[in-house]
């Protein structure tokens, strides 16, 4: 057995807070997340910190660990440093609400703002449908996220420049990208893509891809064909043209 | 002192996994104002951890299924103890939630001809469980999200429920508490759906989150509601068991059932040696005839990996004791092996069974295309549960309904996997569906103020103590040690009577536990409050088991190791009694109707 120290970010709800260093005990296999329960069940009882699964399926332990965005559960110890205390800071672009806790129900009304699935009519009188596997495989990609608005963090545009308003993030361009890519939708969203959820502020810093703990390529598989979508939907010259003789 | 907040809804749900969220989409179909009180954020419940599928007799890869055989194999899995009616409606109904799913947007994996794809699982004759790779629970929970925020749903976050409130007699609200700020707020209900799922956090091992506390079991049960089949918890017999901190997460029975084995430290493959005698006309015979079930040969037999989680876990647990386990007190769960038999092997496990990989990859270092995992049995589920009406899912308490893993009767003495995905939409719907028909039958419910006042009183008196009261995770450790010891998979009455003793000096320390600080996000706060639920739970589990003096599915009793037929015709019931102790009672199994049971005796064949 040896020690280890983690500093972590306490704070009380409506102030900023600051770190406290706790030193525990460290074992064999342990994940940061299994730190932090430690220093709650013998040192803090109060820190307050989401988690449900403990196994990377759920996305609820997202925080900031040596500065950068993972979950806690998948954060093993023998891959950090711990000559030097481990820093655990809660996301930065949601605001704090205690300790490791921050606000995401932001992301909860993006999320409601973008439409629903609307499938095509069914393709056999038992009013079931057909797809190829390789269709959706495309989709099943996306289908894979947890929800642990990790990509939502890092992302400049919401996290430095607060574009909240303007801008759905990561996260809910692959949503888009699910609906839009689905074999059997028939919605039409690129409008709102390209106005109301400002996929035109993406500069494609890959940021989100780097974080993503389910390794899905938010940028090359969904971000980038919307934003090609959108493109030929509303600037291709050619198309306007022939739009304005229709 | 009031509550900080008052809601009211047509029908209040408690829960938001797969059956609540099925629940509330019915319910707000239908017309009815609905509220959804969830524990954690919206899309984290448990429900995301199913990996292998839910099962549907859809009869896209083998025409020969259908409810029928459905039926006959979740019955003969339940040992014959299951609420005939339930197993009889699920095997019915699961074909038609499983395609509404593809019409709310899931996207299943598909078979050549680009239907719905089905896999084997433990238990199930025919390829039967409709799967997304290995996360099918994933794909059902956010389907089913992202198509119920649109529906005028009011969703409650963070929410605990302390108290379930009646009304004459009737359910008519609950008491909960927001994480966030700690405030306490009281919601008036015409109907109130339970679908809090498990109780996993009882016991040491186990697969389940923080969340698996037995809400929704205690809060009925002390309501007055009767709690049935308390004593069949299933231990999965495929968790993880190192490194210590992933010890009972779970690794899918879809790893068997795609062709992985289990075997001892001498390398035997012990399943082989132990094949019960109602299974034997199912099994394959030699390991050849196995592995061709698993690809799909539709004349070859199970390999006996995929007999019921009972019987598995059982076995695991035999060759650790006897001393033929792996270095850390499991088995060898082994897939890489199929490259003896695939060409392209390691590409396969990857695209069949990706979240086990990445699982195994990053929580333990071990790369399960080439080596073989060490697997133990882990408490995953509890078929017993909140007694319910089999077509209404109401229980005995008017106006209270429940569904899913906190609902009792379709599994009865043990579960097979995959039933408990369809389970949650079939009942779901089912709870949703009469929960508004009730609600729209009645007046306004009138909420008991006296009772609001004292159950908030009492979930303050932790913090009265502050730090000279009892470490409320100290208590938790302890009562999970002591049902993991004494009421786990191996069970004996002497044990189990230490355990009752022991749960009362738990309790006694639980109503003593302290804690210091502020309301807000206070973990160690919401550890007492689960206490009392976990207590709850636990005495049920072990005065149900003792009641039971045999060995039946989930429930092994070293002391009595055969099945008794006399048992197999009563359910076990605990009802809190006037003086506020736990009774337990057998009550006779209604008899099957003639149909069902030549259906039964058909498939036995």
């Amino acid at each position: 057995m040896s020690q280890a120290t983690f500093r972590i970010w306490r704070s009380q709800p409506g102030e900023t807070g600051g770190f406290t260093d706790y030193r525990t005990e460290v074992s064999e296999g342990m994940v940061v997340l299994d730190a932090v329960h430690q220093i709650q069940a013998e040192q803090a009882p109060d820190l307050a910190c989401r988690w449900n699964c403990k196994a990377g399926k759920c996305g609820s332990c997202s925080a900031e660990i040596n500065g950068r965005p993972r979950l806690m559960c998948m954060s093993r110890l023998n891959t950090l440093d711990l000559t030097q205390p481990v820093t655990v800071e809660p996301m930065r672009t949601f605001p704090l609400i205690k300790d490791l806790v921050t606000d995401v129900s932001w992301n909860f009304r993006v999320k409601q703002g973008i439409q629903r699935f609307q499938p095509r009519r069914p393709d056999a009188p038992d009013g079931t449908w057909r797809m190829a596997q390789r269709d959706a495989d495309r989709v099943q990609e996306f289908r894979t996220c947890i929800e642990c608005f990790l990509c939502q963090d890092v992302c400049h545009v919401l996290r430095d420049h607060d574009k909240h308003d303007e801008f759905i993030g990561p996260r809910f361009f692959t949503y888009a990208a699910a609906l839009e890519m689905h074999p059997l939708d028939t919605a039409e969203r690129l409008g709102d893509l390209k106005d109301a959820q400002g996929i035109g502020y993406c500069n494609i810093t890959k940021c989100c891809t780097s974080v993503c703990p389910e390794h899905i390529h938010i940028t090359d598989n969904a971000i980038i064909p919307l934003k090609e979508r959108v493109v030929d939907r509303f600037y291709d010259p050619v198309t306007r043209l022939l739009r304005m003789f229709r | 002192m009031p509550a900080a907040h008052a809601y009211a809804y047509d029908v209040l749900i408690v829960g938001a996994g797969g059956a609540g969220l099925r629940a509330a989409i019915e319910a707000a179909q239908s017309g009815v104002s609905v509220g959804l009180i969830c524990k954690s954020l919206l899309g984290k419940a448990h429900t995301v951890m199913a990996e292998g599928g839910m099962a549907a007799a859809l009869a896209n890869v083998d025409d020969r299924d259908d409810w029928t055989v459905h039926f006959a194999d979740t019955m003969r899995g339940g040992q014959y103890v299951n609420n005939w009616r339930m197993a009889e409606i699920h095997a019915k109904e699961a074909p038609d939630r499983v395609r509404e799913l593809e019409a709310y947007g899931a996207v299943f994996d598909r078979t050549p001809d680009g239907r719905i794809l089905q896999r084997n699982f433990g238990g199930h004759r025919y390829p039967r469980l409709a799967h997304v790779g290995d996360r099918t629970g994933l794909e059902l929970i956010r389907t089913l999200q992202d198509h119920a925020i649109h529906l005028g749903i009011t969703v409650h976050m963070e929410h605990t429920v302390i108290e379930l409130l009646l009304d004459d007699g009737r359910a008519a609200g609950v008491l909960a508490y927001d994480r966030e700020r700690g405030r306490f707020h009281s919601f008036a209900a015409k109907a109130v759906v339970l679908a809090t799922g498990g109780i996993g956090r009882a016991y040491k091992i186990t697969s389940n989150s923080w969340e698996g506390t037995g809400d929704g079991h205690a809060l009925a049960y002390r309501a007055g509601a009767e709690l049935i089949d308390m004593e069949f918890v299933q231990f999965h017999p495929t968790g993880m068991v190192w490194p210590p901190s992933v010890r009972g997460i779970l690794v899918t029975e879809g790893v068997r059932g795609e062709g992985g084995v289990l075997r001892n430290s001498e390398g035997r493959r012990f399943m082989f040696d132990d094949i019960p005698d109602n299974y034997k006309p199912q099994t394959a015979s030699d390991p050849e005839e196995g592995w061709r079930y698993t690809q799909g040969d539709k004349h070859a037999r199970r390999p006996p990996e995929l007999l019921t989680r009972d019987h598995v876990a059982r076995c695991i647990n035999r060759e650790v004791k006897a001393g033929r386990g792996s270095p850390h007190g499991g088995v060898f769960l082994d897939i890489a092996w199929i490259k003896e038999k695939l060409p392209d092997a390691e590409a396969h496990i990857k695209r069949k069974l990706p979240s086990m990989y990445h699982q195994f990859k990053e929580l333990a270092d071990l790369d399960i295309t080439k080596e073989p995992m060490e697997v133990g049995p882990t408490t995953h589920y509890i078929m017993g549960g909140i007694r319910v009406n089999a077509d209404s899912q109401e229980s005995t308490i008017a106006g209270l309904f429940a569904a899913g893993e906190c609902a009792a009767g379709i599994n009865g003495a043990n579960r097979l996997g995959g039933n408990s995905l369809s389970d949650l939409v079939v009942f779901g719907k089912r709870a949703g569906e009469f929960a508004a028909a009730s609600a729209r039958q009645r007046g306004s419910v009138r909420l008991d103020e006296g009772a609001i006042a004292r159950a908030m009183k009492a979930s303050l008196e932790p913090f009265e103590r502050g730090g000279a009261g009892e470490n409320p995770y100290r208590v938790q450790h302890e009562l999970q040690d002591a049902m993991q010891a004494l009421v786990g998979i191996v069970r004996t009455e002497a044990e189990m009577l230490e355990a009752l003793e022991k749960l009362a000096a738990f309790r006694a320390r639980a109503a003593r536990a302290g804690v210091e600080g502020h309301r807000e996000y206070h973990a160690g706060w919401h550890m007492c409050l689960d206490l009392r639920n976990l207590l709850d739970v636990s005495e049920a589990i072990t005065r149900s088991a003792i009641e039971r003096k045999e060995s039946r599915g989930g429930h092994f009793r070293e002391d009595c190791p055969d099945k008794v037929a006399a048992f197999g015709g009563v359910n076990i019931v605990a009802r809190r009694a006037a003086d506020g102790t736990m009774q337990v009672a057998r009550v006779p199994i209604p008899e099957m109707p003639a149909e069902l049971q030549q259906v039964i005796e058909e498939q036995k064949q």
